[in-house]
C-alpha cells in the first residue's frame, strides 16, 4: 500500500502531481484552490524530481506557458477557480485545436461573476460543453473525494496523453478544501528526454537533420483542411465516449427512485440515501465520475428501472440536461439544486425527493 | 461506528488545529476520516469551525446539519450549534466567556473549564488539547498511542518538542471535564 496521509483536496493535486512525474506547474493564486500552488512552492519539487513550479503573472499567461509547455510534449498542469478558469478558455479551445495534452484544475466557486469563494459546480456547462470557441470537447473527471483529488490527478494525465487532448479536473471549493485520509500511490519517474521524444512523435523537441519540421497549430485558413481537423477531433471524442466512461452506482438493486449527482453532491447524496432508506424510501444514487464522456448509456439503462430521478447539483441545473437527454422524457426527472456558494444539506435533499419525485 | 463532531470557536483557539489532532490520530488508528472547516467569509467574521468525522466505514457527506458532539468554544458557536446536536448527543463547552448556558434537556452537557487552567499553567497554546481530553474522555474515539502519533504528524518537527506538554494537556482535560446535565 502507498503512504497513509491526511491531507486538504488542493494538497492532494498538488502531490499527485509530483508523484506522476508532471514535468510542470504554472499557475496563479486564486482561492480556494491556493493550496495546490502553496503547497508545490513549500515541496519545491525541483529538488525532489525536477519538476518546474511558476507563478505566473496571471491566468491567461499560466495557460499559454502550459500551450508552449504542452506542445513540447512535458506532461504540464495548472489550477485555477472559476473566474480563473474563464481567462483560461481561449488557450484550452487552443490546445483542443492543436491537441495537446495538458491538465487543467478547477476548483471550483460560486458564480457568475466574481461571485463568492465558496464552493459550487455552476462551471459544469463551461467545462463540458467547452467554455471556449470551436466544436471541441475536454475529457472532464469529477472527483467527490480528497482520494480521487490525488488519483484523478494520474488518471488525467494518462488520458490527456492517450488522446492528445486537455483533461479538466472539475472539483469545488470543499473538496479542495477538507481533509481526509488518503493514499498517495507510488511516485512515477518523470520521463527522459528519449522517452518523451519515443513516446511523443508529434512533439516540438528541437528538430534534428533526420525529419521534417514538426508545426503544431489550431489554425489552417483553408476551410477543407479545417473540416478535416474536425472531424478527426469528432472521430477521437467518440472514441472516448466508447472507451473511457467512469460511473458509480450505491444502492440500485433495489431502487424504486434515484439520486443523480457529481462530486460532493453525491457525497451528500450518499447520506441523504441513508436517511431516506430509514425512513423505507428506496433510493439509489448514481454518480458520473467522468462528465465527458457522459455515461449515457448507462444512465440509459438505469433509467428503465426506476420511477424517477432526481438531479442535485450546486448549481441552478446543468448536468440534469446531460441526464434528461440520456434517459428521455419517460419517468420524472427534476433538478434540486443549491447556488452561490451555498452547500445543499442531506435533509434537504431528502425533502426535495419526497415533495418534488414522490409526492409531485 | 461513526462520531459527527464540530468544534467551533474563535479564529485562534486553536479549533482547526484540534480537529486535525484529533483527524490524524483517527487515520493512525486505520480509521475512515473527513476534517471539513469553514472558511472565507465565515473565518472573517472572527469564528472558525470545523466538522470531523471519525468513522469505521466509508464517509458519506462530510457537510452536515445535525452532530453527534458539539464543542463550543465561544458565545455564537453556542448560539448557532446547540441547536444542531442530535437528540442524545452530546454538548461540550467552555464556561469562559459565555453570556448564556446551554439549554438543552435531551441531550448530555458537560462543561470544561479549560482557558482558566491553561491561563493558570500559563500555557496558553496547549488549550484546545485539555478541551480535546475532555472529549476522549467521554468518547474514546481514539487510543493514546495513536493521539501520539497523529501528533506526530500534524505538527511541524520543530514542535516535535512539544508533543509531551500536548499530551500532559490531554490528561489534565480527562480530569477536569464535569457533567452539568445529564439525560438518564
Amino acid at each position: 500500500m502507498g503512504e497513509l496521509r491526511l491531507m486538504k483536496g488542493n494538497e492532494a493535486v498538488a502531490e499527485a502531481a509530483i508523484r506522476a512525474g508532471c514535468d510542470g506547474y504554472f499557475g496563479y493564486p486564486i482561492t480556494p484552490q491556493s493550496e495546490v500552488m502553496e503547497y508545490l512552492m513549500a515541496e519545491k519539487p525541483h529538488e525532489r524530481t525536477g519538476m518546474v513550479v511558476l507563478q505566473a503573472e496571471s491566468e491567461t499567461a499560466s495557460i499559454n506557458m502550459l500551450y508552449g509547455a504542452a506542445g513540447t510534449g512535458k506532461m504540464v498542469m495548472t489550477s485555477s477557480s472559476s473566474p480563473g478558469i474563464s481567462l483560461m478558455q481561449e488557450g484550452i479551445s487552443y490546445m483542443a485545436g492543436a491537441e495537446l495534452p495538458a491538465v487543467i484544475v478547477n476548483v471550483v466557486r460560486g458564480g457568475p461573476g466574481l461571485g463568492t469563494i465558496q464552493p459550487s459546480q455552476a462551471d459544469y456547462f463551461q467545462a463540458v460543453k467547452g467554455g471556449g470557441h470551436g466544436d471541441y470537447k475536454m475529457i472532464v473527471l469529477a472527483p467527490a473525494s480528497v482520494q480521487e483529488m490525488c488519483d484523478h490527478v494520474k488518471l488525467a494525465f494518462e488520458l490527456a496523453f492517450k488522446y492528445r487532448t486537455p483533461a479538466m479536473i472539475l472539483s469545488d471549493g470543499a473538496i479542495g478544501q477538507m481533509m481526509e485520509k488518503v493514499v498517495l500511490f507510488d511516485p512515477i519517474p518523470r520521463r527522459t528526454e528519449a522517452e518523451l521524444i519515443s513516446q511523443n512523435p508529434w512533439a516540438a523537441t528541437g528538430k534534428p537533420k533526420t525529419r521534417e519540421h514538426i508545426i503544431i497549430t489550431s489554425l489552417d485558413l483553408d476551410p477543407a483542411g479545417q473540416e478535416r481537423v474536425n472531424l478527426k477531433l469528432q472521430a477521437k471524442y467518440r472514441k472516448i465516449q466508447e472507451n473511457e466512461v467512469l460511473y458509480e452506482t450505491l444502492g440500485v438493486d433495489d431502487a424504486e427512485y434515484l439520486f443523480v449527482a457529481f462530486g460532493l453532491s453525491a457525497r451528500i447524496c450518499q447520506k441523504s440515501m441513508d436517511l431516506a432508506r430509514a425512513k423505507g424510501i428506496k433510493v439509489g444514487l448514481f454518480r458520473p465520475i467522468t462528465l465527458f464522456p457522459f455515461p449515457e448509456k448507462q444512465m440509459n439503462a438505469i433509467g428503465k428501472k426506476v420511477k424517477g430521478m432526481l438531479v442535485v447539483e450546486m448549481n441552478a441545473g446543468q448536468m440534469i440536461e446531460d441526464v434528461k437527454l440520456s434517459v428521455g422524457c419517460s419517468i420524472k426527472i427534476e433538478h434540486f439544486g443549491r447556488f452561490g456558494g451555498i452547500i445543499p444539506t442531506p435533509d434537504e435533499v431528502v425533502k426535495a425527493l419526497e415533495t418534488q419525485i414522490i409526492g409531485g | 461506528m461513526t462520531e459527527e463532531i464540530i468544534i467551533a470557536g474563535f479564529g485562534g483557539q486553536g479549533v482547526l488545529s484540534m480537529g486535525k489532532i484529533l483527524a490524524y490520530s483517527g487515520v493512525m488508528q486505520n480509521k475512515e476520516v473527513s476534517w471539513m472547516p469553514s472558511y472565507g467569509p465565515e473565518m472573517r467574521g472572527g469564528t472558525a469551525n470545523v466538522t470531523v468525522i471519525v468513522s469505521d466505514e466509508r464517509i458519506s457527506s462530510p457537510i452536515l446539519n445535525s452532530f453527534d458532539t458539539a464543542i463550543i468554544l465561544n458565545q455564537q458557536s453556542l448560539d448557532k450549534f446547540e441547536k444542531a446536536v442530535k437528540p442524545g448527543g452530546l454538548l461540550i463547552y467552555d464556561p469562559n466567556g459565555l453570556t448564556r448556558l446551554p439549554e438543552r434537556k435531551d441531550i448530555n452537557i458537560y462543561s470544561i473549564a479549560a482557558a482558566d487552567e491553561a491561563s493558570k499553567l500559563g500555557l496558553s497554546k496547549i488549550f484546545n488539547m485539555i478541551v480535546l481530553g475532555g472529549f476522549l474522555k467521554l468518547k474514546p474515539l481514539v487510543q493514546p498511542e495513536y493521539i501520539h502519533k497523529g501528533l506526530e504528524k500534524s505538527l511541524p518537527a520543530r514542535h516535535h518538542k512539544l508533543i509531551p506538554e500536548n499530551e500532559k494537556a490531554i490528561d489534565i482535560g480527562k480530569s477536569l471535564i464535569k457533567a452539568v446535565h445529564l439525560i438518564n
